[in-house]
């Protein structure tokens, strides 16, 4: 039986989430993570490998990616350079393929997490060209004709933001997992988990004002869970008391800080006026 | 097993797969569900559901399906060991509370009234309400230390209402069927792109280059490929004013993606319905005109049409000459809609009413009719189906 993924000192992993990450990993099947940004989907991969002492690959996707250089690349040019030179070694194809991630993945003695990062960057044929080789675990290299196996079937984790649909055939071979934005409690947990030490009265105010701030309508983008981190983070470097946090009889305005939480100028001022109003209405 | 449920979700509208089914029962025989209700319905879901956007169909098709069965994995449940408890209990207490605890009664009865608690929720959930949700009549909670309770249910889930989960329908804003904001409507109008190589040839093709010089024994071959970029053309007319007025923060959201998605956008405002000439500019409006049949010889047949408006209207300005609530029209509405149609052979009209309402209103039947069908919501769903028409 294999171990199963709990969760880390660093990273607090719903009951739901375990439930998708042990089920992908028991019928090594690869697993679909999608989510607001900001919610541990990259960070996930490398907790797992974490968690069960596994090495970790990762195949971060641009748009420009192209599904053959996971596998391998042929490397023309150098080869192209010894055969002018007249190097004995151009005989051998074998000292020009370039392994991809997947290939030392495949390749790996243990049981590996592979980690492909944001597929839905790539063009949209990428996953499609994956298939073969996310649901056999091997592939075919022309140059050598020779067919690459996996050694162990890696965990695999795919990340995306939704930003292309990704194909059916494609989907039906993964687990599917949407990491929903934490409630307050889960965000006390993750918060806990990255600042043991943290007043427990900074905390609530931080939070209460995290999810004020969320809560407004018509924000261009909200904040998330790694932005509330960062500002926590500046909180405590700067020793910023609670009485400061809390809105209703501070002088200022906006919290202390905020632009780690808000991004644009147009969300700041609106957040101003939006409390601005507040305050007049309370008066 | 499991047959009818599937067969449930396929009637929800969920796209599921044979081979889904098999993965699920797959891991139903190695035993991962763990005979809890709601690692199940875990398991389900991330074996049968492949988008978020169906998590809310998937939880009401489930609590559906399952509702008696909820009771089956309540008997599976384990009885609750003594040592579990307090461990528990020792793990979410610091050392000051339970010198509190200790001073008002101890350990032992602290337990038993747990323990009780315990008991006395399982009755209750199994008599049908929902325990988990009344949080704070917990024991722990008078310590001040959590106003949630020691959270029995929370990551022992063994003893969680299976029920709560699906029935809290926490996704219902994912389901596409809901209008929704700037960003998806990028995503789905993505989906038009066409990206070409087409024109001067102008950058460097590296990979072609090294090819061709290979192939020709090491002799340097160049060779270019045009830029890429995308080639879709869109002719997008709104509807303004009027009885659009209720949907102006919609259509601004679709103007916004659309302006920001292609580089070939052209866009016209009509009034109600198409007549023979159409604005670009609401402010100028009634000096500044384009013919329509002008617009008609201007923008070439492949550029893509894409009609906005809530066809909401008196039947009248559509099939009759002088219909028009703005002015003397000489030629009926129908008659232009039909030489646009003729003139961009991929159309398509996106309508912000709520299909529901399709079927009250004549005009948009009659609309529809003439479109030979190609009517659809402004939803994701719809502008998915639109964007199909038009591909």
């Amino acid at each position: 039986m294999q171990p199963e993924f709990r969760g880390t000192d660093r990273y607090v992993a719903t009951e739901e989430l375990m439930a998708a990450v042990n089920a992908a990993m028991a019928l090594s099947r690869p697993l679909l993570i999608k989510g607001e940004p900001g919610t541990g989907k990259t960070l996930l991969a490398a907790e797992i490998a974490r968690a069960l002492s596994k090495p970790l690959y990762e195949w971060h996707i641009k748009s420009t990616t192209k599904a053959q250089q996971g596998l391998y690349e042929y490397d023309a040019v150098s080869r192209l350079r010894d055969s002018q030179l007249g190097d004995p070694q151009v005989k051998d194809i074998r000292k020009y393929i370039v392994k991809g991630n997947l290939w030392e993945a495949f390749d790996c003695e243990v049981q590996p997490v592979l980690l492909i990062d944001e597929i839905d960057k790539a063009d949209i044929e990428f996953p499609n060209d994956l298939l073969r080789e996310l649901d056999r675990m091997e592939f075919h290299v022309y140059e050598t004709r020779e067919t690459v196996h996996a050694k162990h079937r890696p965990v695999i984790v795919i990340t995306s933001n939704n930003e292309k649909e990704l194909p059916d055939a494609f989907l039906r071979r993964c687990f599917f997992h949407y990491i929903r934005f934490p409630d307050e409690q889960t965000m006390t947990q993750i918060v806990d988990v990255h600042f043991p030490n943290l007043k427990r009265e900074l905390l609530r105010e931080a939070l209460a004002t995290f999810f004020n701030i969320r809560e407004t309508p018509g924000l261009k983008k909200k904040p998330t869970t790694s932005e509330l981190l960062d500002w926590i983070k500046l909180l405590v470097a700067e020793d910023v008391p609670p009485e400061e946090l809390r809105g209703d009889d501070a002088k200022k305005l906006i919290p202390p800080l905020h632009g780690a939480l808000l991004k644009n100028e147009q969300d700041v001022h609106l957040f101003e006026q939006l409390l601005f109003l507040n305050r007049r209405n309370a008066r | 097993m499991l047959v009818r449920f599937f067969f449930l979700l396929r009637g929800a509208g969920v796209p599921v797969s044979i081979t889904e089914l098999l993965t699920l029962l797959d891991a139903l025989r190695r035993g991962l569900s763990d005979a809890s209700a709601e690692r199940f319905y875990y398991l389900a879901r991330a074996c049968l559901i492949k988008d978020e956007r169906y998590y809310d169909r998937f939880d009401r098709v489930f609590a559906t399906h399952f509702k008696g069965a909820v009771d089956v994995f309540a008997t599976l449940e384990r009885e609750l060991p003594a040592d579990w408890l307090e461990q528990m209990a020792v793990r979410e207490l610091s050392d000051a509370e339970k010198a509190q605890i200790e001073a008002l009664g101890g350990w032992e009865k602290l337990m038993e009234t747990l323990r009780k608690r315990l008991e006395e929720q399982r009755g209750r959930h199994q008599g049908g309400s929902k325990w988990i949700g009344t949080a704070g009549t917990s024991p722990f909670g008078a310590y001040g230390y959590n106003p949630e309770g020691v959270r029995v249910g929370q990551d022992k889930s063994r003893n969680r209402s299976a029920v709560k989960v699906w029935d809290k329908r926490e996704f219902a804003n994912l389901d596409d069927t809901v209008e929704l904001g700037t960003r998806n409507m990028k995503v789905a109008l993505r989906r038009l792109r066409r990206f070409a190589r087409r024109g001067a040839p102008t950058e460097f093709a590296l990979s072609d280059t090294i090819d061709a010089t290979a192939r020709a024994g090491g002799w340097l071959d160049i060779k270019m490929v045009p830029e890429r970029h995308n080639v879709a053309k869109v002719l997008l007319l709104l509807d303004i004013g009027g009885s659009m007025d209720d949907h102006v923060k919609t259509c601004e959201e679709l103007f916004s993606a659309a302006r920001s998605e292609f580089k070939h956008l052209e866009h016209f405002y009509f009034h109600n319905f198409i007549y023979e000439s159409l604005w670009r500019d609401n402010r100028r409006r009634f000096n500044e005109h384009i013919g329509t049949a002008q617009l008609m010889r201007t923008y070439p047949r492949n550029y893509k049409l894409i009609l906005v408006g809530d066809a909401t209207m008196s039947p009248y300005e559509i099939t009759y000459a002088g219909g028009s609530v703005e002015h003397w029209n000489p030629e009926p509405g129908s008659v232009w809609l039909e030489r646009l149609m003729r003139a961009y052979p991929k159309f398509a009209w996106i309508n912000p009413q709520p299909q529901a309402r399709w079927r009250q209103t004549a005009s948009i039947a009659l609309i529809r009719d003439m479109l030979e069908g190609r009517m659809y919501p402004l939803s994701l769903a719809g502008l998915d189906e639109a964007i199909d028409a038009l591909s």
